[in-house]
């Protein structure tokens, strides 16, 4: 695949992840403000997180976005301030293992509660 | 109006150089290349700037005035003055020739590499080419068609500083109304062209030549008219073929 082919894949890719992303970010926030009425406790949360599959696969979504959008991003950002740097590809690709280790495992532990 | 004397700080030298300050008397319906050619005429005239049609039709006049670039053609001194004083430099994102002239040859040849240039298939044997003016292809390339060339939205874009490879707004506008342009034969390779990292996805759609436009084009619109094309065409291709 060239390159002006690739470009333009990622941005597609970061353009659908970006309206995926809008929703999880409205719904997430919805969600927070909902939660926090009466004061937010772990306790809390795990109960409403613990066993819901529809929790988990939401977040999961969410993760996944993330995984696409930032990186693309951040690509992109590095490209610019340093193009003779070599450091968007690696470090980009650092921070999309991270986002989705780090994410998918917060998931995870709120699905389970933290229990392996 | 005041009449006391403008203080006018001008560019001189190439890249490297110093703002030198003129007294220019104010007139009413003074504009900013008045203001310039009173200083070359009267003060200083080892001056050096470009101008030809004094209406706002050639592009040639464009200057960095107060820290804008604008035609200074059709800016009254008057819109833009701060107190007294005015400050009057070449154009950004360009070399400097020689005080407030720079050389647009990159600029230029940015639209070629752009593909921003009319290749039609008939020949003057054939019948016209029939254009609905009410078609869509029409109505989008109208929107952008009105480009003199001046450069104001190439010298205020922040993507040109950071990525000197990218083909900046006035040439991807260009090239947007070329690919609306339903004579044109050379799609595909326009298409080309504007992909890539020095394309049209390289815009932040921060939307500064937008706004510094003089003749009210939007390129951030072409532009993105451009992304969702070039994105389409490398997903599932065009109707001219494949990326």
């Amino acid at each position: 695949m060239n390159t002006a082919v690739l470009q333009a894949k990622l941005w597609y890719a970061q353009r659908i992840s970006a309206m995926i992303l809008g929703i999880c970010v409205a719904v997430h926030l919805i969600i927070i403000f909902y939660a926090i009425r009466g004061g937010l406790t772990a306790q809390e949360i795990l109960g409403r997180t613990q066993g819901s599959v529809s929790f988990a696969l939401f977040y999961e979504i969410f993760v996944l976005a993330c995984f696409v959008h930032a990186p693309i991003g951040v690509a992109n950002i590095l490209q610019e301030i340093f193009p003779k740097g070599g450091l968007a590809l690696p470090l980009s690709l650092v921070l999309a293992i991270l986002i989705l280790l780090l994410g998918s495992a917060a998931v995870f532990g709120l699905f389970t509660g933290g229990a392996l | 109006m005041s009449n006391a004397d403008l203080k006018v700080k001008v560019w001189r030298g190439a890249e490297q150089g110093e703002f030198v300050e003129y007294l220019v008397p104010r007139n009413p319906n003074q504009t900013v290349l008045d203001v310039v050619t009173y200083i070359q005429r009267k003060l200083d005239p080892t001056l050096s700037y470009r101008f030809a049609c004094r209406v706002g039709m050639c592009g040639s006049c464009a200057m960095t005035v107060n820290g804008v670039a604008r035609w200074t053609c059709r800016t009254h001194v008057s819109q833009i003055v701060k107190g007294d004083s005015l400050e009057i430099a070449p154009l950004n994102n360009l070399p400097v020739i020689k005080d407030l002239a720079t050389d647009m040859r990159e600029f230029f040849n940015k639209w070629k590499g752009a593909v921003g240039f009319f290749k039609g298939g008939q020949s003057r044997h054939d019948d016209f080419a029939k254009v609905e003016p009410q078609s869509e292809e029409r109505q989008l390339a109208n929107a952008g068609i009105e480009c003199i060339g001046c450069g104001v939205c190439y010298a205020s874009c922040e993507v040109v500083q950071a990525r000197p490879n990218y083909l900046g707004p006035a040439a991807l506008n260009r090239a947007w109304t070329l690919t609306n342009d339903i004579r044109d034969i050379q799609q595909l390779d326009r298409i080309r062209a504007v992909a890539g990292d020095a394309g049209c996805h390289a815009c932040h759609t921060q939307g500064s030549c937008t706004e510094r436009c003089p003749k009210g084009i939007e390129p951030t619109a072409s532009i993105a008219g451009l992304k969702r094309l070039v994105a389409r065409a490398a997903i599932r291709g065009s109707k001219w073929g494949k990326l």
